[in-house]
């Protein structure tokens, strides 16, 4: 067996303690019950101040642990997703002209959590609750591209809805593989022809993504002939992610 | 000014937010701090003004580095506040005399049965369209007189100035004690019991029968208009506008038409119509209001359906409760059941309001088995907003002969698709939000943009309208009449609670 990694060690030592004893503790008191120098104690605590899991009295400076180590294993909730994104799917679809949709990973399909009417007064169904092809659609792609679970990709049965569809595991793991490197991805015609989409990853832990959120419409009014999205909208689309992710922490 | 942006703040019972909107109307930027709610005795809400003022002074700047604009890009700014919440503040100080007494507070019930029983009962309708209620800031007013030392004397030196929020944040905008405008709006002042409702002015018999000296009061002015310049805060921009928050919603949802109507879900919710150029007196529990005022025009009238608890009734499941994490959570929770197993919850915290106006009402839950869990709970407590729309789009279709074809609404509570669900079913009307679902802040802002010509008029507004979520009905006439009959007995469980010892 290899040897444990000392660091490590200590550190799960100090959430321990700090589960155990009733208050917050200073510095001082919580070195001399780990048995170790101030300076060691400082090293971990601060690291683990900085990952969530301890946080520090602003006021006393002393230690206690933090709501991180609580919401480990615990999903981000989708209709607190959809509170969340909903100011800057909102600017985003006002911005653009475009439908706006907001997905999750359910198994193998995207399951849509919040969706804005493309802004043009025509008549439009609310597709909230909808189950989409995850290889079929942007939204889809970005969303195994950053699945905490790669080998999801293996069970997906690849329906080709049109002939742009990407329906071998070679042309999708390219599309995923090249959503990865940009940041984003595009598909033009995957579900219906005539129709695209743009999508970016809402992050929440590192690599992750908790959903994605992406536009949708006619294929001229969102890709150019070359087949990259219109100028700016991978921009905006990436500033409502990059929004939506920052609000995800705070309670409300 | 040649700014490219206008700004709003608006001000509300949970929170103070300024957002920034573009010439579209669309919404480039917002800051936001809550502030302490205080509950110092059972019945009472009480808000620190100066807090209030602060937070005011944090979101300003903020907003505007969010979307990295200078002030001099601001054309102008609009005031939107939570209503009837009641201050008194030293001129020269600058320092509120006592807390704000919040909409919410039940405080004044015994000035109300006073003055309800006193010889001016009429003369308030008659003048105000109002029947004396607790709701209104008068009778905050007056507590304030009698249980604040000295308070009484010193008003009629003129020291002291009341206002709702409006008044104190653009009197400390434009200056405070050094040269700060003393105004307030006709919405708000329509919310006072003091005002004439067709003179838009304060009524000197009013005041004289609450014993309220006319030095406090601030001048009635216009909604749409140029109230003063910035000196702190937006320094050189011009306050174009202030409105109650409920009839800047109405006003943000362009419903500038008699007949147009809107419903806000936030802390409480509020569903509001334009009744045209005359005041509506409600034979049926309504409030006739002012919706609103624009300078050199006639003013606009309203009737409301004031729902005091609808989002507040979330945020007690996740605060006194500790159902759930979030308020948006609650939605999933109630999804997890199909019904809320003949449970109801009626959130009469604060009494009855519209249509039933009772003061001794409080709350209950009712229909608990062993079968009911925390899920079924979770959907009463989305169902009541439901029904409280309701009990007010029926009386407010008694009233008007105006039957809905559909009901626009905004505010925080939209996001949950459950709850908006629900509304559409008990309803049996579409239910649609407009994109951005801020109409508070975009309300102010209309307002302000009008005032210093950033928009030309009405029509440019009406064109920014964008519908973005649409909920159909679909529930059965037959679960809707049980489900109807069934709140209307509840509700009848919540009556005559508070009894005198
Ligand atoms: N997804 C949701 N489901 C249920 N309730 C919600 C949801 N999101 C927000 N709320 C409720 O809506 C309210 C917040 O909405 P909003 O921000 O429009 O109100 P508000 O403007 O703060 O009210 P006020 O102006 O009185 O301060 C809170 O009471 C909260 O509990
Ligand atoms: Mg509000």
């Amino acid at each position: 067996m290899p040897g444990t990694i000392q660091s490590i060690e200590r550190a799960a030592q100090a959430l321990h303690l700090l589960g155990a004893v009733p208050e917050p503790l200073p510095l001082g008191e919580l070195a001399r019950l780990l048995d170790l120098p101030k300076t060691t104690v400082h090293g971990i605590v601060r690291t683990l101040c900085e990952v969530g899991f301890v946080v520090q009295d602003p006021a006393t400076g002393h230690y206690s642990l933090g709501s991180g180590l609580a919401d480990l294993g615990r999903a981000v909730d989708p209709h607190l997703l959809r509170a969340r994104v909903s100011h800057w799917a909102d600017g985003l679809a006002a911005r653009t002209g475009l439908a706006v949709e907001v997905a999750m990973l359910r198994g193998p399909t995207a399951e849509l959590v919040a969706h804005v009417f493309r802004p043009d007064g025509s008549p439009q169904r609310l597709r909230v609750g909808e189950l989409v092809p995850a290889h079929a659609t942007a939204l889809g792609h970005v969303l195994l591209a950053w699945a905490p679970v790669a080998s999801r990709v293996r069970e997906l049965a690849l329906t080709a809805y049109t002939p742009t569809t990407p329906s071998t595991h070679v042309a999708l793991g390219r599309a995923l593989q090249l959503a990865r490197r940009q940041g984003w991805a595009a598909l033009d015609g995957g579900l219906t022809l005539g129709t695209a989409g743009v999508a970016a990853p809402i992050h929440h832990q590192v690599g992750t993504a908790v959903g994605a959120i992406g536009v949708v419409g006619p294929s001229d009014q969102v890709l150019q002939p070359s087949g990259a999205p219109h100028p700016g909208l991978v921009e905006q689309l990436l500033a409502a992610a990059h929004a939506t992710a920052s609000t995800l922490r705070d309670r409300l | 000014m040649s700014g490219g942006y206008v700004a709003a703040i608006d001000q509300g019972t949970t929170s103070t937010r300024c957002l920034v909107f573009d010439h579209a109307g669309r919404m480039v930027s917002l800051a936001q701090h809550e502030h302490t709610q205080h509950f110092p005795r059972p019945g009472w809400a009480e808000h620190d003004a100066a807090e209030i003022w602060a937070n005011t002074q944090r979101v300003l700047p903020e907003a505007l580095a969010l979307a990295e604009l200078e002030v001099g890009d601001i054309a102008g700014v609009g005031i939107a506040n939570q209503r009837e919440t009641t201050l008194v503040w030293d001129r020269s100080t600058g320092r509120p005399v006592a807390p704000a007494i919040t909409w919410q507070d039940t405080r004044c019930a015994d000035i109300v049965a006073e003055m309800l029983r006193g010889p001016h009962v009429e003369l308030f309708e008659q003048v105000t369209g109002l029947t004396p209620a607790g709701y209104f800031a008068a009778p905050r007013l007056r507590w304030l007189l009698d249980h604040v030392p000295g308070l009484q004397r010193r008003a009629r030196t003129g020291q002291l100035a009341f206002g709702t929020v409006e008044s104190w944040l653009i009197w400390n905008l434009t200056g405070g004690p050094d040269g700060g405008v003393h105004v307030t709006d006709v919405t708000n002042a329509s919310r006072t019991l003091l005002m004439d409702a067709r003179t838009l002015s304060w009524d000197q018999r009013l005041l004289d029968a609450l014993d309220v000296p006319a030095e406090l009061m601030p001048e009635i002015r216009p909604n749409v208009e140029v109230h003063g310049t910035c000196r702190v805060g937006l320094p050189g921009v011009q306050i174009g506008g202030a409105f109650g928050d409920q009839q800047a919603a109405l006003f943000g949802q362009t419903c500038f038409a008699a007949g147009e109507a809107k419903c806000t879900y936030g802390t409480g919710a509020f569903l509001l119509m334009n009744t045209g150029e005359a005041p509506a007196p409600s034979a049926r529990g309504l409030l006739s209001t002012v919706a609103y005022a624009i300078e050199g025009e006639a003013p606009r009238y309203a009737t409301e359906g004031s729902i005091a608890v609808a989002g507040a009734l979330v945020q007690w499941f996740r605060d006194a409760l500790e159902m759930i994490g979030s308020a948006p959570e609650i939605e999933t929770l109630a999804r997890r059941v199909d019904d809320t197993g003949d449970c109801y919850v009626v959130p009469a915290f604060a009494g009855l309001f519209a249509p039933h106006w009772e003061p001794d009402a409080r709350g209950v839950i009712v229909g608990l088995t062993s079968y009911v869990t925390r899920a079924h709970l979770a959907r009463a407590v989305l169902e009541a907003t439901a029904w409280q729309t309701a009990e007010v789009v029926e009386a407010m279709t008694a009233d008007t002969g105006i039957a809905f074809t559909s009901l626009r609404v905004d505010g925080g509570m939209t996001t949950n698709h459950l709850a908006m669900q629900m509304v559409a079913d008990v309803l049996a009307v579409p239910v649609e939000r407009p994109l951005g679902s801020e109409s508070v802040s975009v309300g102010a802002a209309y307002a302000a943009g009008l005032a210093v010509g950033y928009w030309p008029d009405l029509e440019v507004l009406r064109a920014n309208w964008r519908r973005a979520a649409t909920w159909e009905p679909a529930m059965s006439a037959a679960s809707r009449r049980r489900g109807r009959a069934a709140w209307d007995r509840a509700v009848q469980r919540t009556r005559g609670w508070v009894v005198e010892d």
